[in-house]
């Protein structure tokens, strides 16, 4: 096709969403989409929450390292998406998903550790000798005190992480990680506005949703806030 | 590998890249602090507007960037402005919630204080409210320069060049197995609106035999 017809087919489509393509392509199309970047995202919200509570945790421990980590996770946070994905390409992953779960968790992990250490810290110290007066050892402080206590912060981290990886994992489509961004790249390429359209709305949806819902959840685990708001 | 990288810089159509990016995402940056600042002020003396405003900037800042970007393309057809509109759409996010959680988190008893040595509602504004929610605005405004400097290399997917151009080279270079797409549709599109600047833009066939030795390797 000449670039003067690919031109004219993008911007005179008279039709921008073809229901018939929807309702052929539902299911072996667009399901499949949607279930790829629903993978994608969980499986990298979870491997990044297995490195930063650990690491979140050692840092409000060992105050030493809280600046070095929050340095590397930072730079690696401001990296454009489309430029670290191809950073990795070149640097020999393999194209496919696991380069874009690996971005993924490289965005998230400044958010969550950042969140796990604020949470940590937001845990007033009378509570803490509370604790210890009563004869907790500081593994327990840890896991019955410190961690419950700062539960609605870190979840507040993996809800802007996961709004995050959501949007992200629509770049990684173009180098084959799959998901929904492969309906808008497809859609490009054809210059077939109905699939631009189905990957970019289902996309902002899945991210909406969940936002909506991990608010729902942080509000849920700090009671004396919705005591505040009502 | 170093020399590659400085090679690159080297090119011909570096520089014009380069100011793509930049003109592009400083545009839609001000075109976003010009629109969410007022909104903020705006709504900045009622709680039940500034709520509106968190909520809907909190909304507005989930909706991934690649979709707005290429939600563009079928409403505004190929290029820059259609790339501005998505990219300023992305920019505005961050500040009007910075913007308006800084100016109602000013404590109200100083604002009372202000009113009560007599200045006026534009006084408390610009001598009272704006100076303490300074910092918070200005992060506002940071988190949006860099998000926006990032998303502005998704605007080659649309035509509108960018650094993003560069990168989507190097992965088609590859070969087609790296990466999603024929020919990047910045090249072809924009080749076709001016031929002139089409020639410069051709990769030599120098660099072309290093990319596949590479891919040798890496296979």
């Amino acid at each position: 096709m000449s670039d003067l017809a690919l031109l004219q087919d993008v911007i005179g489509e008279p039709k921008l969403i073809d229901w018939n393509w929807l309702k052929d392509n539902f299911w072996e199309y667009i399901v499949p989409a949607f279930q790829g970047h629903i993978f994608l995202s969980s499986i990298s919200i979870a491997i990044a929450l297995v490195i930063a509570l650990p690491v979140g945790i050692l840092c409000a421990r060992y105050r030493k390292a809280y600046p070095p980590v929050t340095v590397v996770t930072g730079i690696l946070y401001s990296i454009p998406s489309l430029a670290l994905f191809a950073i990795l390409v070149a640097a020999g992953v393999n194209v496919g998903p696991t380069p874009v779960i690996i971005a993924l968790v490289a965005y998230s992990l400044l958010i969550l550790i950042r969140n796990t250490v604020a949470g940590i810290d937001a845990v007033p110290p009378e509570t803490i000798d509370a604790a210890r007066g009563m004869g907790l050892t500081s593994r327990q402080i840890l896991f019955r005190v410190e961690l419950p206590l700062a539960l609605p912060i870190i979840v507040a981290g993996i809800r802007i992480a996961t709004v995050t990886i959501i949007g992200i994992a629509t770049i990684g489509a173009y180098i084959h990680g799959g998901g929904l961004g492969q309906l808008i790249f497809d859609g490009i390429n054809r210059q077939f506005p109905t699939m631009i359209i189905a990957g970019a709305v289902l996309a902002t949806a899945l991210a909406i949703f969940a936002d909506v819902v991990l608010l729902g959840l942080e509000r849920y685990l700090r009671p004396w806030a919705r005591a505040r708001r009502a | 590998m170093l020399s590659k990288i400085m090679g690159v810089f080297a090119r011909p159509d570096f520089p014009l890249l380069l100011r793509e990016h930049v003109v592009l995402s400083a545009v839609a940056l001000l075109i976003a602090v010009a629109v969410a600042l007022p909104v903020a002020l705006l709504v900045r003396n009622t709680p039940l507007g500034a709520t509106i405003a968190i909520n809907v900037g909190n909304i507005g800042r989930a909706v991934p960037s690649l979709a707005i970007l290429a939600l563009a393309l079928p409403f505004l057809g190929i290029g820059f402005a259609s790339a501005l509109v998505a990219l300023t759409a992305l920019a505005i996010p961050p500040i009007l919630i910075n913007a308006s959680i800084g100016l109602r988190e000013v404590r109200q008893d100083i604002i009372d204080a202000a009113r009560g040595m007599g200045l006026s509602g534009g006084q408390i504004l610009t001598r009272i409210q704006l100076p303490i929610a300074a910092p918070v605005i200005f992060a506002g405004i940071r988190t949006s320069a860099v998000q926006t400097v990032a998303s502005a290399t998704l605007a080659t997917f649309i035509g509108a060049g960018g650094l993003g151009d560069l990168i989507v080279e190097g992965l088609q270079r590859r070969g087609p197995r790296y990466c999603s797409q024929g020919p990047s549709p910045s090249r072809s599109l924009r080749s076709s609106r001016s031929s002139a600047s089409a020639g410069s833009r051709g990769p030599s066939p120098r660099r072309g035999c290093r990319s596949r030795r590479r891919e040798e390797v890496v296979n």
